[in-house]
């Protein structure tokens, strides 16, 4: 279920517009508070419930798993390198928490260089590809890209149909 | 001019009656109260607040003690209502405290200078005045900050500064008592108090707070009394443990925490080390 926002958390600062893979956490122009625009189209990354600084917003559990009265929220201490997850079961008595590391890069890295990659010649600048796109998901370069012709074996516990 | 009571030259020059002027007072402070209750009965926020605090006690890891409550609302009183701490974008933060100051400041002066009417001539301390114009002057600062740089800016708001919302009632009103009040005072020194150009803007400013103090049902002006509720709502829930369902984060190099998560020292070593400053390293400027 997609994001919303306490608007007694809120202040407005942008944060969970910066971050949104979606582009779909907007500031209200009336009352100047986060919101998501277009609820359908948020995938319940979580990205922007652990970017603000306020805890402000929360996601609500899809029925199978959170039923009403349960509550699934999370804080991210990047300074300390861990995130927090709670769960309260929907009888109030059940209340885990639970910690983990960080294992996602950390941010602001690997960034792509793009100013350092060579400017794209003409006949680039001319294709439908996208700059700088990698080899590998290009079908227009020899033959069609498969495990064998790169050098790679299907992995333990990956079946095939 | 910044020292001289222009309250008291209206009513020595128009003539005002300084009566007329104390019942105005009386009567905006008479609709600032009755906005507010409207405010709470429409909103439902006293309910809200309410019920919050309940469904928080039921989860609650233990209980706040009277003296524990007094010290969390002088902390939210020193830090949200005084320095505006909530706001994590520092520009904002400042154009409000700004605001806030000098809308204290005005609103306090105003009140001392017109019921300290009628003034004898010479008579009148200066520094009353003073702070009037340095009030409004405040206002105007944090308020077209706000207005002209803060709101226009596509990373908050992107609205155009002619764009006005229902919910710009507040800010433009105040930004137009304050401007007006500044406007009038000037033109009542340069020109007098009876010039027709000092009359409009005399005019302008009474509806201008006017407006501002009779709206509050559809402003956020009182935004000054639930917020403060709300900050000191959120302290409670951190005192208490039940921390509005959210996660506690304990001291990772602490025995505890060692104890309940033992696969944080296992990852992360005895002693973790400060990760740096993550999302908060760079203002939230992409958008």
């Amino acid at each position: 279920m997609p994001t919303f926002v306490y608007m007694t958390r809120c202040d407005g600062c942008g944060q969970c517009v910066d971050i949104c893979p979606s582009d779909i956490m907007h500031i209200d122009p009336k009352v100047r508070r986060a919101y998501n625009i277009e609820p359908n189209m948020c995938w319940e990354c979580y990205s922007c419930v652990k970017a603000c600084p306020h805890n402000a917003i929360d996601v609500r559990g899809y029925a199978d798993f959170a039923p009403l009265g349960h509550s699934v929220r999370v804080r991210r201490d990047e300074e300390k390198g861990v995130i927090a997850w709670r769960i309260i079961f929907r009888n109030g008595e059940k209340d885990m928490n639970l910690l983990a590391p960080i294992t996602t890069k950390p941010w602001g890295k690997y960034i792509p260089q793009l100013a350092d990659q060579p400017a794209p010649s003409q006949e680039m600048r001319g294709s439908q590809l996208l700059f700088n796109e990698p080899k590998y998901i290009r079908f227009d370069d020899g033959d069609l890209n498969t495990l064998e012709s790169n050098g790679l074996k299907m992995q333990a516990g990956v079946e095939s149909y | 001019m910044f020292t001289s009571n222009p309250f008291a030259a209206l009513s020595a020059g128009l003539p005002l009656d300084p009566g007329v002027m104390q019942a105005y007072v009386i009567l905006m402070v008479l609709l600032v109260i009755g906005g507010t209750l409207l405010d709470v009965v429409h909103k439902k926020s006293a309910k809200y607040f309410f019920e919050k605090g309940q469904s928080l006690k039921k989860i609650a890891k233990r209980e706040v003690g009277g003296g524990e409550k007094l010290g969390l609302a002088v902390s939210t009183f020193t830090n949200e209502v005084l320095a505006s701490s909530e706001f994590a974008n520092p520009e904002r933060r400042i154009s409000h405290l700004f605001m806030m100051y000098g809308f204290i400041f005005f609103v306090a002066t105003t009140a001392i200078m017109i019921f300290g009417l009628p003034v004898a001539e010479g008579e009148g301390s200066g520094l009353v005045p003073l702070l009037w114009h340095l009030g409004a002057l405040s206002i105007c600062i944090g308020g077209y900050w706000f207005w002209l740089k803060i709101r226009v800016d596509v990373r908050s708001e992107a609205n155009e500064w002619h764009n006005v919302h229902q919910s710009d009632l507040f800010i433009v009103s105040l930004l137009l008592t304050a401007t007006f009040a500044l406007i009038w005072s000037v033109l009542q020194a340069s020109n007098g108090v009876t010039s027709v150009l000092s009359i409009i803007a005399f005019i302008i400013f009474i509806a201008a707070s006017t407006t501002l103090f009779s709206t509050i049902l559809w402003s956020k002006f009182a935004h000054m009394f639930f917020k403060p509720a709300a900050a000191f709502q959120k302290k409670v829930a951190v005192a208490d443990g039940s921390r509005d369902k959210l996660p506690e984060i304990p001291e990772l190099s602490s025995a505890e925490c060692k104890q309940r998560y033992p696969d944080i020292p296992e990852y992360m070593g005895d002693n973790p080390p400060y990760m740096g400053l993550g999302i908060k390293r760079e203002a939230p400027t992409h958008y």
